[in-house]
């Protein structure tokens, strides 16, 4: 108990100040999808600033586009409407081979149902951002190095028993840290969480909740989450709902 | 990187692509076992053909032939310089051969060819064209024990002598033929003593036979045709006749299927030593002109067109008969001049200038492919057809792997998602699917060529299993006159093959890939 409190004390002091510069924002977002003829609008307008080292949850019915908004934000996928910031700059128009490669340099995923690539080992799933970024060639001259590196960040999330594992002979946790795993090696700034936790149990939940809040006060690393369970949400810097395509702030701990 | 991995990993772990790798490999396989058995038979043939014929042939336009011909062949070597390494004349005719077989007269048309054994032997591609192909000259194998050694020794050159076994065997079957007619005589003599012996003539050792009861009379023995040519007989009656024949085993020769073993055995109607009656055209005036020959031996190139059909005679006897010679200056007439070159791949020319320096009505020039044109023709057009059709086999494959890579990339919707939002491109997601497509092209034509080149190495071996297999000859010899299957691997058609294999496994993954790459990576991602 007095380590939790410890620990949310320092969460505290560790907090941003509001002066931290403006990482990744959204300008009137406006996203539809097309069902036939119908247009199903799904994002109205979307307005979010998130700071440097913030850490953001996102609220929200299942339909309420939370995910929507985060794969556009991602370059996942791209507005109807509206601007995607980073830095200032706008980062959504740009053409499809600077957006992968955005995505694989500042962005890092984790989704529900973690999604790891079922032939290749944990060690290799990790590895995988880095392949995709390096060309074959300069791979296997800093194979080393990037071993290495995910040997490192599986030892962080407490995976070095299950290297050369295939992700169906993990658990739902292991899988998740592994999927973390392969999010962080590649080094992001901003880590983009899709309900991380929403396929495990609460005491899992919890252990990935304390490595992504670890990960946000340790490294300052920007993360937005998205998940429904708002308890798990409160644990965050700032906590907003979004309903029916429109954001409202819920809770701000600044 | 992950393109590598990920190909390979997709490979070793989808049997299906197993599926596409085979149906790759069998095409391949058949493609070259095909090609290779169909060229072995090409070259054969080819090689067969050139070896009857020379490189080039100059054929008078008429039957009768053209005198002089020493005067021809000069002009010929002139024009032809140091190109022309022998040259051959010969008497071409049609004629028929008729001989009896157990009491029924055998007539076979024939084309009658007066050589000179040893010129015809110059001019032939094959080096020792009689040597390799008279029955006499060869060693005989049954199952693999030698039933008969060879009759004449390989350095013994080609003529019109008989060997001395068949002698032999026509003085037995002579003198037998004699007794047995004496016999009769003597018995006519005893039953009708007065009447007949008037109207005998001693003279005469032979009558006409029309006792053919007896298998020694099989032949029928020299009889008055020969106009007054009969002496050398009274002299030695076992003499052989003064026409020499070599004749094509199809003419003399018929192949059965033996009961009891089931293997397919030869029948020799006419052996050398025995005579057949030829007959066929004078020169000048066309009149039948017939003549009896003994056949010295058994002429057997493997070509069944010209064993069924080729009876050489000797040159003099020939144009003797057909009235050839010029009575004064005794100057035999020839239809047609072989030659052969130095080096074939200057005939084209040859001919271009022997037919402008000889007179054009009297001759036609033409090399030896020209003359065969319509025969190999066919030939090259069969493999082509085959190697259309074949490689419609390996397209059906292209679809094949079209189809299953169609379904793997639908299986790994999910997956592609996932790299992209890794950060993968469109084109690298592309790639693994590009380079599947090679790893199971490169696989499958690698493995169908391996064992194409098995099979075509041990084809006799698989014929004979399959033949045990399926109780049928698949290969007869009897039908095709080779002993064995004749295969002609040439490394630029396994190299063809095994390329265009690969490009259509390539070809056939594009669309998959593109459908791949296209994927939107939130869809894909959302697919269950």
């Amino acid at each position: 108990m007095t380590e939790l409190l410890a620990l949310e004390t320092t969460r505290r002091l560790m907090q941003p100040t509001p002066i931290a510069p403006i990482h990744l924002a959204s300008i009137a977002l406006e996203k539809s999808y097309r069902k036939g003829d119908l247009q199903i609008p799904v994002l109205h307008g979307v307005e979010i600033n998130i700071r440097r080292g913030e850490f953001l949850s996102i609220v929200g019915q299942s339909g309420s586009g939370k995910s929507t908004l985060l794969h556009v934000m991602g370059l996942l996928d791209s507005p109807s409407v509206g601007e995607v910031l980073l830095d200032g700059d706008r980062i959504d128009d740009l053409p499809q081979k600077t957006r992968d490669e955005l995505r694989n340099r500042v962005f890092g995923f984790v989704f529900q149902f973690y999604h790891l690539l079922p032939e290749l080992t944990v060690l290799e799933n990790v590895l995988a951002p880095l392949m995709i970024r390096h060309s074959m060639v300069s791979y296997w001259k800093r194979r080393r190095e990037f071993r290495a590196a995910a040997e490192e960040i599986l030892e962080k999330v407490g995976l070095t028993h299950r290297l050369k594992h295939k992700p169906n002979e993990l658990s739902g946790g292991e899988m998740q840290r592994a999927a973390i795993a392969r999010a962080l090696v590649a080094k992001p700034e901003i880590l983009l969480a899709d309900e991380p936790t929403g396929n495990l149990d609460a005491g899992t939940g919890q252990e990935i909740m304390g490595l992504l809040r670890n990960l946000n006060e340790q490294e300052g690393l920007t993360i937005v989450m998205v998940t429904h369970d708002e308890s798990l949400a409160r644990s965050a810097h700032r906590l907003v709902r979004l309903t029916e395509g429109r954001l409202e702030l819920l809770h701000d701990a600044a | 990187m992950y393109k590598l991995l990920l190909c390979v990993r997709y490979l070793r772990t989808r049997f299906i692509a197993l599926a596409s790798i085979i149906s790759v490999m069998l095409g391949v396989a058949t493609m070259i076992v095909v090609n290779s058995v169909m060229s072995g038979f090409g070259t054969e043939m080819r090689s067969r053909i050139h070896g009857i014929l020379s490189d080039v042939v100059v054929e008078t336009n008429s039957l009768d032939g053209v005198h002089d011909t020493n005067r021809w062949m000069t002009i010929i070597r002139e024009v032809g310089g140091d190109d022309i390494e022998s040259l051959a004349a010969m008497v071409e005719i049609y004629g028929m051969m008729t001989y009896d077989y157990r009491g029924q007269p055998v007539m076979k048309t024939v084309q009658l060819i007066g050589i000179e054994p040893r010129t015809k032997s110059d001019v032939s591609p094959i080096a020792g064209l009689f040597e390799t192909s008279l029955d006499s000259y060869q060693q005989i194998k049954e199952q693999g024990q030698v039933v008969r050694e060879p009759l004449r020794s390989a350095d013994e050159p080609v003529g019109w002598e008989l060997t001395a076994d068949a002698a032999e065997d026509r003085r037995h079957r002579i003198e037998l033929e004699q007794r047995f007619l004496e016999q009769r005589e003597w018995e006519r003599k005893r039953s009708q003593p007065e009447a007949e012996a008037l109207d005998h003539d001693p003279s005469t050792l032979f009558e006409p036979i029309n006792a053919k009861t007896s298998k020694d009379a099989e032949t029928a023995s020299p009889p008055d045709f020969s106009e007054g040519e009969e002496p050398a007989i009274a002299v030695d009656p076992a003499a052989p006749q003064r026409a020499r024949l070599y004749v094509g085993a199809g003419l003399v020769e018929y192949v059965y299927t033996d009961e009891e073993t089931g293997k397919a055995k030869v029948m020799r109607i006419i052996r050398p030593g025995e005579d057949v009656m030829i007959s066929t055209i004078s020169a000048g005036r066309p009149e039948p002109v017939r003549f009896h020959a003994t056949v010295v031996d058994i002429f057997k190139s493997g070509m069944s067109e010209y064993d069924g059909n080729l009876v050489f005679c000797n040159l003099e006897e020939l144009q003797k008969v057909r009235g050839m010679i010029d009575p004064q200056t005794k100057d035999g007439a020839v239809t047609s001049i072989q030659i052969k070159l130095k080096n074939y791949d200057r005939a084209a020319e040859i001919v271009k200038r022997l037919s402008t320096a000889l007179p054009p009505g009297l001759f036609s020039v033409r090399t030896w492919e020209q003359k065969q044109g319509p025969l190999l023709a066919a030939i090259e057009i069969e493999k082509a057809i085959l190697n259309v059709l074949l490689f419609l086999i390996i397209t059906v494959a292209g679809f094949g792997i079209l189809a299953i890579f169609y379904m793997i990339v639908v299986e790994k919707t999910r997956d592609i998602g996932i790299l992209k939002a890794l950060g993968a491109t469109s084109r690298g997601v592309m790639t693994i699917f590009l380079s599947y497509g090679l790893a199971l092209g490169i696989v499958g034509s690698g493995v169908g060529v391996a064992i194409g080149l098995l099979f075509v190495t041990y084809i006799d071996n698989i014929e004979k299993g399959l033949s045990k297999l399926t109780g049928r000859k698949i290969f007869d010899e009897t039908i095709y006159y080779f002993p064995k299957i004749p295969t002609d691997v040439s490394a630029t058609m396994v190299i063809w093959v095994a390329l265009s294999a690969v490009m259509i496994a390539v070809l056939a993954s594009v669309l998959p890939a593109r459908r791949a790459a296209r994927l939107h990576p939130v869809e894909a991602l959302r697919y269950e």
